[in-house]
């Protein structure tokens, strides 16, 4: 066996946290495929026109589906997305960044842009779920 | 014979592009991010490069869907400027070097460094925001680019010292190319700061401070941070600071520190920034 600095059960170990890699790609390679549709005009007002229509020209699942028109983006993240492909959606709908992001917290946007402004989420017992550190 | 004349690192926040493009720069809330970068544009103005070869992260706009390159170098005469979902930014198209791009790619799969090669690429706010933080609004880019793309996004990444190495025998290829050419090297992305889950907006002024400390006369012990640790520490989205390592093994062992700006937060980011000078 090849030696590892740390065993890949510590990406699951740190609170509040997805890490994603190559099956998590996969999994949401259609999702994704829409996201980055959204990258053109054209197609930005067909999904805003019909954003279920437009939805089932993709191969994703009904849940991913569901959850696009829920942005409901924690569930995305839970389905294999990736912030970077789903701030396609988020900037679609004139979402800043931070909306999307604090949507997936317990906070409203605008105590999320108040935690931000004062300094953010401090790493303290953040940063392993075993540990406790 | 080229030579690499200044390292420069800056975070490349979307939200900074936004709010320079909608002449948001000096509102109460942005100034203080864009005043840590007054410093920059007189350098560049007296520095003048010829050629920047921008280490940065592809936000899913060419790259991560339907291929997912550990490192691509961009090899094309221009790059246009990607529609991330809001327009494209109202920049001047990205003018590169093709070769100057040849002779680096190469110089780098010769040296065991398996680079994707892109013919034909878009470049997102990884790229542009950098370019306008560094020279402002001009009609055209000054410099000439080489985008170095680097997969930050899914784990895993390449380690912070393959990027080291790599930065190293870029150094390298620039110190071996004929032409006189005046060549500055950025890294881009971070500081910490973490776009999803319940964790998100995680800061860790700590870590960044110590990160840029180290950057300048303690590199080698951030060539042993793990990708665990830049996730744990810095968070999912932290883990861009790997492409600051590139920068630094390019100028070699010995810098002189020129400028340095840290500023929480812009929008979900930290904001780093720092000027390089390789010495011998």
């Amino acid at each position: 066996m090849r030696t590892r600095l740390y065993s890949l059960d510590e990406l699951n170990d740190i609170p509040g946290t997805t890490v994603f890699n190559a099956l998590r790609s996969r999994q949401a390679y259609h999702l994704h495929k829409f996201c980055m549709s959204l990258m053109q005009e054209d197609n930005r007002a067909a999904f805003k026109a019909d954003e279920r229509g437009y939805l089932d020209k993709f191969r994703m699942s009904e849940e991913q589906k569901r959850a696009v028109l829920d942005r409901d983006f924690t569930r995305l993240i839970d389905m294999g997305g990736n912030i970077y492909f789903l701030v396609k959606l988020s900037n679609t709908d004139g979402w800043s960044t931070a909306k999307a992001v604090s949507s997936m917290t317990d906070l409203t946007p605008d105590e999320y842009a108040a935690m931000m402004r004062s300094g953010g989420r401090s790493p303290e017992g953040q940063r392993s779920i075993r540990g406790k550190k | 014979m080229a030579r690499i004349t200044a390292g420069i690192a800056t975070s490349h926040v979307p939200a900074i592009g936004a709010a320079f493009d909608q002449g948001r720069d000096r509102d109460e809330y942005w100034a203080p991010v864009f005043a840590g970068y007054d410093w920059v544009k007189q350098f560049q103005e007296r520095e003048d490069p010829d050629v920047v070869i921008l280490c940065y992260n592809d936000h899913a706009s060419a790259m991560m869907l339907d291929v997912v390159p550990t490192f691509a170098l961009g090899m094309a005469e221009e790059f246009d400027v990607a529609d991330e979902g809001w327009g494209r930014r109202p920049v001047p198209q990205v003018v590169g070097d093709p070769v100057l791009a040849a002779h680096l790619a190469e110089q780098l799969v010769i040296d065991e460094f398996d680079l994707t090669l892109m013919n034909a690429l878009e470049v997102d706010h990884g790229c542009t925001v950098p370019l306008s933080l560094m020279f402002g609004r001009p009609a055209e880019w000054p410099v000439r680019v080489i985008p170095l793309a680097v997969n930050v996004t899914q784990f895993p990444t390449p380690s912070g010292e393959r990027c080291w190495q790599l930065g190293a025998a870029i150094g390298d290829a620039v110190r071996s190319y004929p032409a006189g050419l005046n060549v500055q090297i950025w890294g881009t992305g971070g500081m910490s700061h973490q776009l999803q889950g319940e964790r998100a907006g995680l800061i860790n002024p700590e870590f960044d401070n110590a990160f840029l400390d180290k950057l300048v006369d303690r590199p080698e012990e951030l060539r042993r941070i793990t990708r665990i640790e830049y996730l744990r520490e810095a968070g999912t989205e932290g883990i861009e600071l790997i492409m600051w390592l590139i920068m630094r093994g390019a100028l070699g062992e010995k810098v002189e520190e020129l400028h340095r700006f840290y500023h929480v937060p812009a929008s979900n980011t930290a904001v780093g920034h720092i000027v390089l000078r390789p010495l011998g």
